[in-house]
């Protein structure tokens, strides 16, 4: 008893500190300077497409026929347009608009190809043949050509832009969450839930799709970049927004019949355009970097 | 390759008929009586079960007719032919020029890692990913055609009329290609042949462009070939904003008026020339590793 007493004595204390993977992330995320900075932008993005409406300097709908085409200057920090509207509140109006149509492209076409290819994974045989022989005869179309095909059967609109890059979208999602889906089957956790009696949904759900989560977030974020391009090329090729409508794919559609007398009204939006799709593309790459460190520095 | 494009004609067939709005009345302008406009509908094939639409849709495809525009009158075929070779000739270049400077920046990159050509050529890379074609093209037409004159602001008429619509199109592929260069070329300079060829006392000039280089380019090639289709899609945009008259704005053209016989005989061009680009990067593989051969 004495013995084990004095061995206690001296075990070295170590302290009840519980892991934090939440933590470890953003202990990372903060070494990550350039990606760190993008997310505080994008994060002001966020809050600007919720309150831009509310904090617009001026009505980005009203026609101001006495100062059309208005540089830069203390009045109208970005300059005015054609109809003598304020592209800064035009802009700040449509960080929603643009913001709202990639976001809801993205997760649902992430939600169609997740459940797609957790099945495909997972269930294998014809039902995997069939979603990827389908994903196949889908990426025959280059991306944008697709959804210009799509918007041209349903009709110009913002809705139909979204419904457009959502179903481009699926396919790479649902080849993505396959191929996690394939090797997470095989562990032993999954088999151990199996043999547990788990029911497919629990074991694709439950053990399975939490796997895939790191590499889903990191193409999540990139595809966000590429569905705001796209759902900018569409307005700008007049298949999405309404052209009185202050996207910013349409404000530079607009604009750029004025390019050699007033260029800003071209400058301003695209320069929101690649601002916030380089935010998007900088956060992927830290997001990669941080989730998947074995590409890290590269 | 053939049942994929056998179900994508069937595809594109079926869905650009329910592109609304009637294709006859269209024809027949807004003033034409029913009666007329039921001629013409039957001229056209339309009064026709959709499946014998598709049948003679095809049969005719095969014998080299792609259908009549409804906007203009004109084979599509003749209509396609005046666009082709420019809409060729813009991708061409574009994927060109992106190869070279993409993989000479990739390579810069790798090479010097973490000093300023590294910091330089990346943040190049990552700005032509995330930079809209059409902004480009724009900023592209105010500085060299109106503030400096040196090329013309759309057309095609001369070999002046390509540069920059190709430099547009070409930017986000050559971002792409740098960036997986990089990456590619990173990890085989970790490889133990590269240690083994630097330590025989080979020349870094060597070791770089014919030990590294070629061992990396697998994925680069797979990227390249991915890629193509975004130079299709791209075109669309490029040619638009550059008024280039390639298939990209006939496309677009063809969608405002409905022109679906454009439409269709269009996407299923794209659609053939993506897939060929990519069996032939299948083909390329094996070319550049002889360790990859398909076995049937």
């Amino acid at each position: 008893m004495e013995i084990i007493k004095e061995v206690n004595a001296y075990t070295p204390v170590i302290p009840k500190k519980k892991y934090s993977p939440v933590k470890e992330f953003f202990k990372n995320w903060k070494k990550q300077k350039l990606a760190f900075g993008a997310s505080i932008f994008i994060l002001l993005l966020i809050i600007v497409a919720i309150i831009g409406p509310y904090i617009a300097p001026y009505d980005p709908y009203e026609p101001d026929y006495n100062t059309t085409l208005q540089g830069p200057s203390n009045e109208h920090w970005a300059g005015t347009d054609e109809y003598g509207r304020d592209i800064f509140s035009r802009l700040l109006v449509g960080a929603r608009i643009s913001l709202g149509v990639s976001f809801l492209a993205v997760f649902l076409g992430a939600a169609g190809g997740i459940i797609l290819g957790l099945m495909s994974g997972y269930f294998g045989g014809w039902l995997d043949r069939l979603i990827m022989r389908g994903s196949d005869v889908m990426f025959a179309f280059p991306d944008l050509l697709l959804a210009i095909a799509i918007v041209a059967i349903l009709g110009p609109g913002l809705t139909n832009v979204v419904i457009a890059v959502s179903i481009f979208s699926i396919p790479s999602f649902a080849r993505l969450v396959r191929g996690s889906t394939l090797e997470g089957k095989e562990t032993v956790f999954v088999e151990a839930a199996k043999s547990m009696g788990a029911s497919h949904r629990r074991i694709m759900f439950k053990h399975i799709f939490p796997e895939t989560l790191g590499s889903l977030i990191v193409f999540i974020t990139m595809r966000i970049g590429t569905a705001i391009l796209a759902a900018s090329s569409l307005s700008f090729l007049g298949l999405g927004a309404s052209p009185e409508t202050p996207d910013w794919g349409a404000m530079l559609s607009l604009g750029r019949d004025y390019l050699g007398t007033a260029s800003h009204v071209v400058m301003m939006p695209g320069l929101a355009i690649f601002l916030t799709v380089l935010a998007f593309n900088l956060v992927g790459d830290g997001l990669r970097d941080v989730l998947d460190p074995k590409t890290k520095n590269e | 390759m053939i049942p994929i494009l056998f179900i994508v004609s069937i595809l594109i067939f079926f869905f650009t008929h329910l592109i609304p709005g009637d294709p006859a009345r269209l024809v027949a302008g807004k003033d034409a009586t029913l009666e007329e406009v039921n001629i013409i509908r039957a001229e056209l094939g339309l009064d026709q079960p959709i499946w014998d639409q598709y049948i003679t849709y095809m049969s005719n495809l095969f014998q080299g007719d792609l259908g009549t525009s409804l906007k203009t009158g004109l084979p599509v075929s003749e209509m396609f032919a005046d666009r082709f070779m420019p809409s060729i000739y813009l991708t061409f270049m574009s994927m060109g020029w992106a190869l070279v400077l993409g993989l000479l920046i990739g390579t810069l990159s790798a090479v010097f890692k973490n000093k300023w050509p590294d910091y330089f050529g990346m943040v190049t890379a990552v700005s032509g990913i995330s930079m809209p074609g059409f902004w480009l093209g724009l900023i592209l037409i105010q500085i060299f055609s109106v503030q400096l004159g040196w090329f013309p602001t759309g057309g095609a008429e001369s070999w002046k009329s390509y540069i920059l619509p190709s430099i547009t199109l070409g930017a986000g592929i050559m971002s792409m290609l740098a960036r997986f260069t990089r990456s590619s070329l990173l990890e085989t300079l970790r490889a133990d042949f590269i240690r083994t060829g630097r330590a025989k006392g080979l020349k870094e000039s060597v070791v770089i462009p014919k030990h590294a280089l070629r061992n990396s380019l697998i994925p680069v090639v797979t990227i390249a070939g991915l890629q193509f289709g975004f130079l299709l899609g791209g075109s669309v945009v490029v040619e638009t904003v550059f008024s280039f008259p390639g298939m990209g704005r006939l496309l677009i053209d063809s969608i405002a008026f409905r022109d679906y016989p454009v439409i269709q005989a269009e996407l299923l061009l794209f659609s053939i020339e993506f897939i060929l680009v990519n069996l032939i990067v299948d083909i390329m593989y094996s070319m550049l590793n002889p360790k990859i051969r398909y076995v049937t």
